[in-house]
């Protein structure tokens, strides 16, 4: 079981169906099965049964999530693989000490792969969609995997799966969801 | 949260609509009137009608010319957007974009640019699922125009129902094209909606086609009752 984290700013939000709707699709599609529970909401029991967790992005306007980032506090303890997409990576960023910081991005750019980590293994240079009006400074126990001309793209804890992405990976790079599971979330039903 | 939806006529601007109407207030629809049928971002046919769509469905319109020039299109929306702010107080924009990410970046600058919130209740979403959902939703649709082979002419102002869905998920799985027609492939216009207070009634209509490029002019068009 997949669990989604859905980070709008309100459950059931019109916001739900343009980023969190299409990674259960990605999820799904791949094989497994998902459950989707809001930010504000998440319990420890949620953990119970899953074997991986996705943080999904938010729209440009909705930056409610960062307002009380110890909700987050779970992820430091987690003990499933993470990847935290776009408000979802700053999000891990920001709870293990790294820095949110304004940096405006829509539409296409160049990512460019540093770390040939699992998840980017045989990528160099690929172009992906970014939406978002802040950035990351990873934290010290994180490492970055790749950045574009603007800003850091991808990061991981340097010990464990915890990943993080400012891009967009449902828009062109499906790829990115889809080998995270495979390398880290164990075989698909 | 008061919205404004960018509307074409064609299905997925009204279906987005419908999906914020069930989340948020939709205060008025907006539309771009290109001069240029070959519009890099706005939907030609019909769009004109998108006032008998208004209508239908009880929603204030602001509708704003266009040289249809490429960027220059964007002033205009701007332009519709801002007036859209002005008479009706909307904290957001709502689009029917499902994959084009050209379309997309260039509301959201728009918006992010004004301050305005920007919702894309389609995005990405399973087109197959989404094509059942118009049908089952009451949403009635024909084909406005088609701009791609396979179409021939039979489908120009065809009903989108079950088995016209099962013919486009046939083509679409033998040829380059999207189930939804978001390629470009084909324009559809809305005569009803599950929000309509009243349907159109389409009284008469001109067929243009050549080779594999054709649109089905509404000329005459009224409000029935449901």
């Amino acid at each position: 079981m997949i669990l989604i984290v859905d980070l709008c700013w309100k459950e059931e939000s019109l916001s739900r169906y343009e980023f969190v709707s299409p990674i259960e699709g990605i999820v799904r599609r791949a094989g497994f099965p998902t459950v989707t529970r809001h930010f504000a909401g998440i319990e420890e029991g949620d953990l119970d049964g899953v074997s991986a967790v996705i943080l999904c992005g938010t729209a440009l306007q909705d930056n409610r999530f960062a307002e009380d980032i110890e909700r987050f506090a779970w992820l430091r303890t987690c003990p499933v693989p993470v990847l935290g997409i776009c408000a979802g990576m700053q999000a891990v960023a920001a709870v293990f000490g790294g820095r949110i910081a304004p940096d405006l991005r829509i539409g296409m750019t160049e990512v460019s792969v540093l770390r040939p980590d699992g998840i980017f293994a045989g990528k160099e240079l690929f172009p992906a969609y970014e939406l978002h009006a802040f950035a990351v400074a990873p934290p010290a126990c994180f490492e970055v995997l790749a950045v574009s001309e603007g800003c850091v793209q991808a990061i991981r804890h340097v010990s464990r799966p915890i990943y993080g992405v400012i891009f967009h990976p449902e828009v062109r790079n499906e790829w990115v969801v889809t080998r995270f599971l495979e390398e880290h979330a164990g075989p698909a039903s | 949260m008061k919205l404004g939806v960018l509307c074409s006529g064609g299905k997925d601007s009204l279906f987005a609509c419908w999906r914020a109407m069930q989340k948020e207030e939709v205060v008025c629809l907006i539309t771009v009137v290109p001069a240029n049928p070959e519009s890099y971002m706005f939907h030609t046919p019909n769009v004109r009608l998108a006032a008998l769509q208004a209508e239908a469905a009880d929603l204030p319109l602001v509708e704003v010319e266009s040289g249809g020039v490429e960027e220059k299109e964007l002033d205009d929306l701007r332009r519709a957007i801002e007036i859209a702010r002005e008479r009706h107080g909307i904290e957001g924009i709502v689009t029917g974009a499902i994959l084009s990410v050209y379309q997309a970046t260039r509301v959201q600058r728009i918006c992010h640019d004004l301050g305005l919130w920007c919702f894309n209740p389609l995005w990405h979403a399973d087109q197959e699922a989404y094509m059942q959902s118009l049908i089952e939703e009451g949403f009635a649709v024909i084909v406005a125009g088609v701009y791609s082979a396979p179409f021939d002419e039979r489908w120009l102002g065809r009903r989108i129902d079950a088995a016209a869905v099962a013919e486009l998920k046939a083509m679409a799985a033998k040829y380059r094209i999207t189930l939804t027609g978001e390629g470009g492939e084909i324009e559809t216009f809305v005569t009803d909606a599950p929000f309509f207070k009243r349907r159109i009634e389409i009284g008469e209509a001109s067929a243009e086609y050549r080779n594999y490029n054709g649109t089905y002019r509404i000329e005459k068009a009224m409000l029935v009752p449901k």
